[in-house]
């Protein structure tokens, strides 16, 4: 039955797809909303893009703007609540909206295919891997069981996953993050679909994986001529895998054109203060400080009248920018590059950056905080589900970790995930106890002090500001009466009053508003719960904060405004800061010293500029390579990484990046599968671990460059 | 997954040792067994009469000593008591206490002699057992498929007016509890008062000769009960899942929803529901008991009912060994079921 219903509609694609050469998607005035009990939620408006055949269009904009429900849209897949309220949905010249339930279903898997972000979330937990590929070209192909088993062979090699067979046989939660990706990628491409859209594919990934995955995304896209969406909210990850690209903001598109045209020559304010909040090569907190965007995304149904982005514009015009609606316009001698600005025409789009107020680098002063040897290992039982008897293993999470901290001086520690950043922090908070070494606070041992025996002083003087604000606030109290409790901890003040009045100043100091005190944490935005943390960890006079990813769960144009601020109190202050974070182009801009983790070992220890130019640790160097840029001007080299990170609970061995080196293979011998590498010192102040010879680090060229003007 | 099962058998045992000690120490208390002499003696016993009849049947030795002896792991007692006689646990009725076996305890297959029934309590336990087991069989047969069935179909689509309707008649079902429900089917379905007389409202016969007239109402009774608490946990379970993100990828790879509810949905909705079928199982034992005794159906909960009425420990006790034992049963079976079911759950 289902071979007789499919075949002729197999064939009828198939011609389909030979003869149709206009736009693969064409997004015409698309309005979308929400209707809860309250309101309705309008979450895009007058929305148009199109993609043609071949190309891969961007969709950039923060969180809640409205990309992921125009991703659904085109799916047509918007959930009891959600509805397309104007405009139309065409595929190959079809109308989306107007087929039916059935003429749906025999195009989502085929001809349109959808990547989301969360790997494990989209595979399901109870299906083997190849039952779960199978079934794509078993519906849509009508093809027999071991037709698709063949095929879903051919998509796993594909997708560069090692032993495929195996792959096929596995239950999605035996493959790490990034092979699942791999597997959701080769799902998608089972039946050769003409348009891939990808809602933020790689966000849960690490770098390296990311960039493997970008890789493979642009390869198989070019391989198979596919269209795709690629919607994210990195820059730079457009920048490297799309050729046209559509800024939104709160629900409308505001420019669209080419990378080339928007890169550089953007044509709408939001635009350019996204592109001016985002570390660039070359910003610097004290010369070049990043500017953060004004104010606070709209709400959906909270929109000013006229434009948008009004309230937070700098070019903003009153009594023009607050009427009627704005349209879309033609920029003049580009190839399809649209902005919704009145003024763009008006705007001196090369005026050179305000004068930002260059301030002044702080001193670095004595060592505050010295770590010698530090190590951390965990025994976990072999058997997580009955524990108890069975040998135990040790996860060695922190492997003889040795550096110092100045006052007034930023260590930035940068690292994947697994490779020991958390358990360092939480070693030195106290939180665990080291297996062995020492940490020296002002020359007193805290290494085996945890955090219930550590006196006052201690507990006020080591901070910590966490990633992720939204639980780190309990939400039934008073953002005033949280930062009272941390005085009260701290042993602050004498008297309520006093305290009050302190907690006051703090808000000042992170920049919100006193009347910030008596709200609850849930009326808060991400960014200003961020500044609630970080004035609770300020609260006691903090003399080293630990800052573990602190804005990476932030919106782009709140990242610099939070980064800035931590930047500001730290000059005021002399604070010592531990930034923990795997976005190097942040830790570029901010830090003095940068410290590279793999694995539990550190690989690489010196000044920034030390660390991201030659001679690196081969590490380091993918890593460089890894992160995307979003300037057209930078050209980097490019090294992808084979596999995945090793677990911690199964290292290799000799050198813990061996798996994955491509400098391997200019050491003699079998020194790096056997000998853990020494501690080299490359010049004052910079150390990596590595078996290369020295001749070979000389022959090292930069990442990344830029290219002159 | 041998070596999974062993470790989880000998958790299991010493569950039951646990479990049966506990039991045995209650029903050993002081006040309980100077009822039993009084009942097996004579009612009219000064305190000092029932010491020497309790010491000259070996109830006065400690708790511990008595439990091993029961068990059958220490020697039963011989006792040359202080009227001259020599008593021995493990004596046949009548037989002297000379010819008596060392050990005699559930180990040896002693279960020991009910005084209500005036017969071993193995035999006793094993008939009512299987009486029951046979309710428990056409209860599971009813109540499962049911339960499922109406919980799938209410979670698939979740908010609908079928949901609701479905999720409606789930809460009642699980709201009245087994002795109101009877009752109201009794009424209703075999007495004059409402005049349709469909059913039998005793399952005496049922017995021997079971038939639809005569075992459907208790099977229902009981079966109600469970299968409201079923269908809500597969309600839930089946609702989350259909919001899962796995189960839009297969939406947007073109899975109809027909397949989408049966390969994609089902075995990871039924993960959660099928340990609450194996845990209900204790609970529904507790119905057992309410339903044997209103529909006069003698089966193991109606044994329970009169052994604790009777104050007949032996009998007691090896109903709570019995009872312990099919729970725990049941526990390793969802246990194992568990693991089948979920893939994540890997067992080496
Ligand atoms: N099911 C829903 N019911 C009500 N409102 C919704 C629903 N889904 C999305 N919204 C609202 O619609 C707007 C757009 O959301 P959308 O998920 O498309 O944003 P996004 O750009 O994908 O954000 P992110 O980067 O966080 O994924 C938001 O204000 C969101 O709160
Ligand atoms: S229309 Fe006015 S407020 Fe809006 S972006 Fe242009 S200048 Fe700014
Ligand atoms: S020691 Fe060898 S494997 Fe390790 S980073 Fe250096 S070259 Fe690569
Ligand atoms: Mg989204």
């Amino acid at each position: 039955m289902k071979q007789v219903g499919c075949t002729p509609y197999a064939r009828e694609t198939q011609e389909m797809k030979d003869i149709y050469d206009g736009p693969i998607l064409e997004i015409d005035v698309l309005s979308i909303s929400f209707f809860t009990r309250l309101r309705e939620i309008p979450a895009v408006m007058d929305f148009s893009v199109k993609v043609m055949p071949g190309e891969a269009v961007g969709l950039v904009g923060e969180s809640g703007c409205g990309k992921s429900t125009v991703a659904l849209g085109v799916m047509q897949d918007l959930g009891k609540n959600g509805r397309i309220t104007g405009g139309t949905i065409k595929f190959k010249g079809r109308d989306l909206g107007q087929m039916s339930v059935e003429e749906l279903r025999k195009i989502r898997g085929s001809e349109i295919a959808m990547i989301y972000q969360e790997p494990m979330a989209s595979l399901n937990p109870a299906m083997k891997i190849g039952k779960q590929l199978m079934e794509v070209p078993m519906i849509h192909q009508g093809a027999s069981e071991k037709e698709a088993y063949d095929r879903a062979l051919q998509v796993v090699t594909d997708v560069k996953l090692p032993d495929p067979k195996r792959i096929l046989d596995a239950y999605p939660h035996q493959l790490s993050g990034g092979q699942q990706q791999r597997i959701v990628i080769a799902m998608a491409l089972m039946s050769e679909p003409a348009l891939l859209i990808l809602d933020e594919p790689t966000t849960a990934l690490d770098v390296t994986v990311e960039a493997s995955i970008v890789d493979l995304v642009k390869d198989l896209g070019r391989k198979y001529g596919t269209s795709m969406l690629f919607i994210s909210h990195n820059l730079g990850l457009v920048l490297e895998t799309c050729d046209r690209l559509c800024v939104m903001y709160s629900g409308e598109a505001v420019e669209r054109g080419s990378i080339a045209d928007v890169f550089d020559e953007m044509q709408h304010p939001y635009t350019q203060a996204l592109f001016r909040s985002i570390p660039l090569p070359g910003a610097d907190k004290n010369s070049r400080p990043l500017v953060a965007i004004p104010g606070n995304f709209p709400l959906p149904h909270e929109r000013p009248p006229g434009c948008n982005f009004g309230p937070r514009c700098d070019y903003f015009e009153a009594g023009r920018c607050d009427q009627g609606t704005i349209r879309m316009r033609p920029v003049k001698g580009n190839d399809r590059h649209e902005t919704r600005c009145l003024r763009f025409e008006e705007i001196d789009w090369n005026a050179p950056l305000a004068a930002a107020i260059t301030k002044d680098k702080g001193m670095i002063g004595d060592v505050v905080l010295k770590m010698e040897d530090l190590k951390k290992y965990y025994e976990v039982s072999a058997n997580a589900l009955f524990g108890k008897s069975g040998e135990t293993k040790v996860v060695k999470a922190n492997e003889t970790l040795s550096f110092e901290a100045r006052e007034s001086e930023t260590l930035a520690i940068v690292g994947e995930s697994g490779c020991g950043k958390s358990t360092f922090a939480k070693v030195l908070m106290g939180l665990e106890t080291a297996t062995a070494g020492q940490i020296l606070l002002d020359n007193r041992n805290i290494e085996s002090t945890p955090i219930e025996r550590r006196d006052t002083k201690t507990i006020a003087d080591v901070q910590m500001v966490f990633q992720n604000p939204f639980d780190t606030l309990n939400p039934s109290m008073t953002v005033g009466r949280q930062i009272i409790r941390a005085l009260e901890i701290f042993g602050i003040g004498k008297t309520e009053a006093d305290r009050r009045e302190r907690m006051l100043q703090l808000l000042d100091l992170v920049k919100l508003p006193r009347a910030f005190a008596d709200r609850m944490p849930r009326q808060l935005s991400g960014g200003q719960k961020q500044r609630v943390g970080i004035a609770r960890a300020f609260a006691g006079d903090a003399r080293i904060v630990v800052a573990d990813e602190p804005v990476s769960a932030l919106d782009v144009s709140v990242q610099a405004a939070v980064t800035d601020l931590l930047m500001e109190i730290q000059r005021e202050k002399k604070t010592t800061l531990l930034f923990i974070s795997h976005d190097l182009s942040i830790v570029r801009y901010l830090s003095d010293r940068v410290m590279v983790m793999y694995l539990g070992h550190v690989v690489e220890l010196g000044t920034t500029d030390q660390v991201f130019s030659p001679p690196y640790h081969p590490y380091t160097e993918a890593l460089l390579s890894a992160v995307p840029i979003a300037d057209t001007r930078v050209k980097k080299k490019h090294i992808v990484l084979e596999g995945d990170i090793p677990s911690a609970m199964n290292p290799p061995p000799g050198c813990p990046f061996q798996t994955r080196c491509r400098w391997k293979s200019q050491v003699p011998g079998k020194l790096c599968e056997t000998e853990v590498p020494p501690v080299r010192r490359m010049a004052d102040g910079h150390q990596i671990k590595c078996h290369l010879s020295d001749a070979k680090f000389a022959e090292m060229e930069p990442v990344i460059e830029i290219a002159a003007e | 997954m041998g070596l999974f099962i062993l470790r989880r058998l000998w958790v299991m045992i010493l569950t039951a040792l646990a479990l049966t000690y506990i039991v045995f120490f209650l029903t050993n208390l002081y006040p309980n067994l100077e009822k039993l002499a009084k009942s097996q003696g004579n009612f009219r016993m000064t305190d000092a009469q029932v010491e020497t009849y309790l010491g000259n049947r070996g109830y006065l030795q400690s708790t511990p000593l008595k439990y091993a002896q029961w068990l059958g792991v220490a020697p039963g007692w011989v006792i040359t008591g202080t009227d001259g006689e020599t008593r021995a646990r493990c004596a046949a009725p009548g037989a002297a206490a000379e010819t008596a076996t060392t050990f005699c305890g559930i180990l040896q297959g002693n279960w020991g002699f009910s005084t209500v029934f005036k017969d071993g309590v193995g035999s006793i336990v094993a008939t009512r057992l299987a009486l029951t087991g046979k309710l428990m069989f056409w209860v599971m047969v009813l109540m499962v498929p049911s339960a499922l069935l109406l919980g799938v179909l209410a979670g698939m689509r979740e908010g609908t007016r079928t949901d609701r309707a479905l999720s409606t008649v789930a809460i009642t079902t699980t709201a009245t509890p087994e002795y109101v429900s009877g009752v109201i089917l009794i009424a209703v379905f075999s007495s004059s008062a409402v005049g349709l007389k469909w059913f039998k409202g005793t399952a005496t016969s049922a017995m021997e000769n079971a038939t639809f007239e005569n075992f459907f109402l208790p099977v229902l009774t009981i079966a109600l009960y469970g299968m409201g608490y079923i269908a809500r946990m597969t309600r839930a379970s089946m609702a989350e899942v259909m919001t899962a993100q796995y189960i839009r990828t297969a939406r947007l790879k073109g899975v109809s929803f027909p397949n989408i509810v049966m390969k994609h949905a089902l075995r990871n909705a039924l993960i959660a529901p099928f340990t609450v079928i194996m845990l209900q199982f204790p609970w529904l034992l507790n119905g057992v008991v309410i339903v044997e005794t209103l529909f006069n159906y003698k089966g193991f909960g109606w044994t329970l009912v009169q052994a604790a009425g009777n104050n007949d420990i032996e009998l007691l006790l090896g109903v709570s060994v019995v009872s312990v034992f099919v729970v725990l049963v049941t526990q390793l079976i969802s246990d194992i079921g568990y693991v089948y079911l979920n893939p994540r759950i890997s067992v080496s």
